[in-house]
């Protein structure tokens, strides 16, 4: 397709937009529970798929509505900026116990008021024994929870939340509106024969689904109210105008199809911010916007009727908007989640279904509008594939020179074949987009259930060495003394069967929220919007979408890979150390912190001396020195404590095997070997919505947290650090620059890990500098694709600057990082998340 | 297997993803040895041809290992892909590499049997006959030019600058590409007076169209150290941004398409 690239400057309204929304802290508001609580309990007894339908009216009818200062779009979802609703019907226990420190919390705090709080209260007693959680827990093996409880696993985001992780049929909303919704439900309905076995459920499914499209047509003609009114006051006549049009397009979508880009725009936001009143779950993605927003934009343009500077100002809007949405989660997941993120992932680029390369104006203005908001959201990517234009690599790679972690770039010669290895039609996989943070599927189709769970690959191993022992519990099989332990495959072999044996946990955790959601909140509204719910009769929840999938991530696997890597040679190739002694050096923290274990360093301490007294002016003579030297060598060998422990010896001869990250063979096969421990297991699980499961391989930010919850690993790691962050080698060791560490990376199988792969890479901005720099960074990034790798995300931002940030946050309020698959403002993250972005490996250039 | 695949040489380190010596992504093989004894010197470990300790970060390593070109060009062509998509490929420094000139002469062949661009990083302070082994395989020559003045020029790198300038002219004529490089070192060669000489000549040499110049930087100093020997420029401070700007303004007025760093 033919292109043209207007790079527009950026629109002052936008700076003043951007300032207003982050002048104050996110506030808590409690509208949505109130207004939910009330329609719940007026149709009590009722078929819960229409129980939700007039619960999501009651609440469009009557949720404040509001337009900000000078915005082109409208549709809030709070009152104040970056607000957020709550959802009692998924979890609220955690929101009571936590009302007084939600506020002050080092994750996404959010202002709650004391009236919220007590409105809250009321509210939520109506909920006990009533939520998706609640009925989850209830249908879990006894022997999953326990597995929970030791943090072997954490299925926490669908467990509290809505499901969210989807992309819906936005381009069919911008064509027919939901009349065009509503008319083909009408047919559906009109052709449900009374005598169906499934009438009943299919009809009531139907109808809510009308019931739904309804109450958003309703709630867009509220704003077509509201923007006439304040026209009607408004003292400025550009903005009376404004205003005016802003009224006529609420007034027209989304219940037609749109004529204009900006009734096309203003539709959009409309499907984006309801889908997250319907539910909360997040990860709410906007796929390929260029592509089904190009013909509208197109449309204009022939005719005369918009500028690029307008549909910039437009998207620009948009992208804002984006920011304005805010969801509060639990603490805990606060962190593993952490930065306000909604990951909406929005993509430019790639192929047509028929294979073409689809890039157009619109993919360029996305990137443009990004750069203008410099903000978290959208979760921005683009595909790339053998045919991408260079110059949108190019102006990909200019926005990833800004710093701000976007965009996330994906190899369709990688996610097409292994969507399609999933069942996918050709023209489908060709049409993939993104969801959340790294997750492939097509549109308007799947039910992905893409975040379905945290897996932590470091715990199965820790149960190798316990015998499946943890904490006085019996967690995992009994796979034997590691002491008794004769060779690196029995070894081996144990870490397949814990993994096995944790894995159909965490199958029998997914599924069991998978069927509390599809009981207690089935969700009509989104249902609407995704093929084929309204041709079975039934919701998303209940196996309506053409693909199905479970898709739960591991994670750790440089851990594992560098931790086999390391018995392989020093336990048993070597015999350095035992299995039993690698055990207690574990057990031990490999003598860290215990008394005697710091490993004395005479002549370090001798240098460090005689600095000092250089530094105060003392003329130091090579005598000094040897005079010094041996005073310390003799404290030292005076201080028999003071020789570095067995454990620490241990560690030592650890941290002196190669690891991954380094372009080494064997290492690199190796963790191909360990990944498949948790990918090829994986697939062979059903759930509930007649899918499968597919691995993915990335941690969103939870492998801080969950780190905080792992022992010491064989691979060096000390206890309750973080774990290696998606497919990236461990922080620091990686040593021998981008090539090597993207070559190992590309090593693994990123086609059977089909929810997608996560390679974080950290640049100094140097390494960015000038075209040429620009140059070998697309360059490398082609070479990792050409190499199979699924993903690449970027960093670019000095250790210096972070550090910085850490030490005076105000200066750097809009500082933007990639933390995993998304951006968030650096300090809103807490400090052992910006702790291990600061120490992940920053790649320079030489 | 070619018999130079066998050829043997010293090096004491190979450097991947290096986009600053050449076009593209590039990895730098860095040959012991070298002629000039340059105080500013970067990379002390690479003057002498001997094996060496060096002691870095409480660490002693070895500097010098010997290698076949066979040994080298399997660690080389782990990036291709990477050389194949932005067009680049190896670049011979040190050191110089014309002190070892069968060596070099063989790895740069073995690397243009892989299509690699080839370059190398030398003083050119070498009987032309050495040098000219290595042409037939060199894509870019990125040259040295320090001082134009023989007797500071010796001062400060141990060596006249007759041989250099003479072999500049020489290359001119025979290498591929030619491209002039100046560390910029205050004390020695800062002065706007100073570039514009180097710069002058460079614009005299046929085919030069480029000009280079390499603010001085202190990242070696350690190094010294670790060799147990003295820096001898622990006072000099690297040249400010504003001075390098002004000295690529007196580079460009020569003629030449002139640029701050590789």
């Amino acid at each position: 397709m033919a292109y043209k690239i207007v790079d527009v400057e950026k629109p002052a309204r936008i700076t003043r937009m951007i300032d207003r929304m982050y002048d104050h802290l996110p506030e808590i508001e409690a509208d949505r529970a109130v207004l939910l609580t009330e329609s719940y309990k007026m149709t009590e007894g009722e078929p819960i798929i229409k129980r939700r339908a007039k619960a999501f009216a009651h609440i469009l009818e009557n949720l404040p509505i509001t337009i900000r200062e000078e915005e082109l779009i409208v549709g809030s979802n709070s009152k104040t900026a970056r607000g957020c609703q709550v959802f009692p019907e998924y979890s609220f226990e955690w929101l009571e116990s936590e009302f007084d420190t939600v506020a002050t919390r080092s994750a996404d705090p959010f202002y709650i008021s004391e009236e919220t709080k007590q409105t809250l209260s009321q509210v939520y007693k109506y909920w006990k024994g009533k939520t998706t959680s609640e009925l989850a827990t209830s249908y879990m093996a006894p022997q999953t929870l326990v597995a929970m409880e030791h943090n072997i696993f954490t299925p926490g985001n669908y467990f509290y939340n809505g499901v969210g992780h989807v992309t819906v049929d936005y381009a069919k909303v911008l064509k027919v509106g939901y009349r065009g919704i509503i008319a083909e439900a009408e047919l559906a309905l009109g052709k449900l024969k009374v005598s169906d076995g499934d009438y009943a459920k299919r009809h009531e499914f139907l109808e809510s689904v009308i019931i739904s499209c309804n109450a958003v047509i309703a709630y867009s003609k509220r704003y077509a109210l509201l923007a006439a009114e304040m026209a009607q006051k408004e003292q400025d006549e550009n903005r009376k105008a404004e205003l005016m049009m802003i009224s006529k397009n609420c007034s027209r979508v989304p219940e037609y199809g749109a004529e204009t880009f900006w009734e096309a725009c203003q539709s959009f936001w409309f499907v984006q911010m309801l889908l997250q009143v319907e539910s909360s779950g997040h990860s709410i993605s906007p796929g390929r916007f260029d592509q089904y927003m190009y013909p509208y934009f197109k449309k204009d343009l022939d005719r005369g009727d918009i500028s690029y500077e307008e549909a910039q100002l437009l998207m620009d809007c948009i992208w804002v908007k984006l920011n304005d949405l805010n969801k509060v989660r639990d603490a805990a997941s606060a962190e593993g989640f952490a930065g306000y993120s909604l990951f909406q992932n929005l993509i430019a680029g790639g192929q047509d279904i028929h294979g073409n390369d689809a890039t157009n104006d619109l993919s360029f203005m996305c990137i443009q509008a990004t750069m203008h908001v410099l903000l978290p959201q959208p979760s921005f990517s683009v595909r790339v594939w053998n045919g991408t234009p260079h110059e949108f690599m190019v102006k990909a790679a200019e926005l990833t020179r800004t710093g701000v972690g976007l965009p996330a770039y994906y190899n369709d010669e990688v996610i097409i074949p292994a969507l399609i290895s999933r069942g996918l039609t050709m023209e489908d996989a060709r049409d993939y987009n993104i969801i959340g943070c790294v997750e492939p599927q097509k549109a308007a189709k799947t039910e992905g259930w893409h975040d379905a769970a945290f897996f932590n690959m470091c715990r199965p191993l820790e149960l190798v060495f316990s015998n499946g022992m943890d904490n006085g519990v019996q967690v995992g099989p009994k796979t034997g003394n590691v002491e008794d332990m004769n060779s690196y495959e029995e070894f081996f072999n144990a870490y397949q069967a814990q993994m096995n044996y944790a894995i159909e946990l965490l199958v029998n955790a997914d599924n069991s929220i998978d069927v509390a959601h599809a009981e207690r909140c089935p969700l009509p509204y989104l249902s609407s919007m995704v093929e084929d719910c309204i041709g079975r009769g039934k919701s998303v929840q209940e196996g309506g979408a053409i693909y199905n999938f479970t898709g739960p991530q591991g994670f750790g696997v440089a851990n594992m890979a560098d931790a086999m890597y390391a018995i392989k040679t020093l336990v048993f190739e070597q015999k350095k150390f035992t299995l039993g002694e690698l055990k207690d050096a574990l057990a031990h923290n490999f003598g860290k912190d215990e008394a005697g274990s710091a490993p004395i360093d005479s002549q370090a301490i001798t240098e460090k001396i005689v600095k000092q007294l250089m530094e105060t002016g003392v003329n130091v003579t090579k005598d000094n020195i040897a005079q010094i030297y041996k005073e310390v060598k003799k404290n030292e060998d005076a201080n028999e404590s003071n020789a570095p422990s067995k454990y620490a010896q241990i560690k030592e001869m650890i941290d002196q095997v190669p690891k991954f990250g380094n372009d080494i063979e064997e290492i690199d096969t190796l963790a191909r070997e360990v990944a498949y421990t948790y990918t090829r297991p994986l697939e062979t699980f059903k759930n509930p919505r007649g899918g499968i499961f597919q691995a993915g391989l990335y941690p969103v930010s939870a492998n801080v947290p969950l780190g905080a919850q792992t022992g010491a690993t064989p691979d060096g790691r000390y206890a309750y650090t973080p774990v290696a962050d998606g497919v990236s080698p461990s922080a620091g060791k990686d040593i021998k620059g981008p090539t090597a560490s993207a070559n190992s990376v590309s090593k693994l199988d990123h086609f059977i890990a089909s929810n997608g792969t996560l390679f974080n890479m950290k640049f100094h901005p140097s390494a960015l500098k000038g075209k040429s720099g620009i140059e070998s960074f697309v360059a490398l990034i082609r070479g990792y694709f050409d190499q199979k790798g699924s993903h690449m995300q970027f960093n670019v931002v000095s250790r210096e600057t972070l550090r910085d940030a850490q030490a005076h946050p105000e200066k750097y309020k809009s500082l933007v990082v990639r933390v995993a698959g998304y951006s968030a403002l650096f300090t809103t993250l807490s400090r052992s998340l910006q702790d291990d972005i600061i120490n992940r490996t920053e790649q320079t250039n030489f | 297997m070619e018999a130079y695949e066998n050829v043997k040489g010293r090096i004491f380190d190979i450097q991947r993803f290096s986009i600053h010596d050449g076009p593209g992504i590039r990895s730098i093989v860095f040959l012991k040895g070298c002629v000039l004894r340059c105080k500013w010197c970067c990379n002390p470990e690479s003057q002498s041809g001997k094996v060496e300790v060096m002691t870095l970060d409480g660490k002693v390593k070895t500097m010098g290992q010997d290698v076949t070109v066979k040994e080298i060009m399997d660690e080389i062509v782990r990036d291709m892909p990477y050389y194949k998509r932005s067009g680049g490929g190896i670049t011979l420094s040190g050191g110089e590499c014309l002190c070892q000139a069968d060596f070099s002469a063989a790895l740069l062949q073995a690397a243009k049997d892989y299509g690699l661009n080839t370059a190398i990083e030398s003083t050119a302070c070498m009987s032309f006959d050495k040098i000219e082994k290595l042409l037939p395989y060199l894509d870019l020559y990125l040259m040295d030019i320090k001082h134009m003045d023989s007797e500071k020029h010796k001062k400060f790198t141990g060596q006249p600058n007759e041989l250099i300038l003479e072999n500049a002219r020489k290359l001119a004529e025979k290498a591929k590409k030619l491209i002039i490089r100046v560390p910029v070192v205050p004390t020695f060669n800062d002065t706007p007076e100073e570039i514009e000489a180097i710069a002058r000549f460079a614009s005299t040499l046929p085919g030069v169209e480029e000009i280079h110049l390499l603010p001085y930087h202190r990242l070696g100093q350690d190094k010294y150290e670790g060799l147990g020997r003295k820096y001898e420029m622990a006072h000099i401070t690297p040249p400010s941004e504003q001075h390098m700007e002004m000295l690529l303004k007196v580079a460009q007025n020569t003629g030449l398409k002139a640029q701050i760093g590789g």
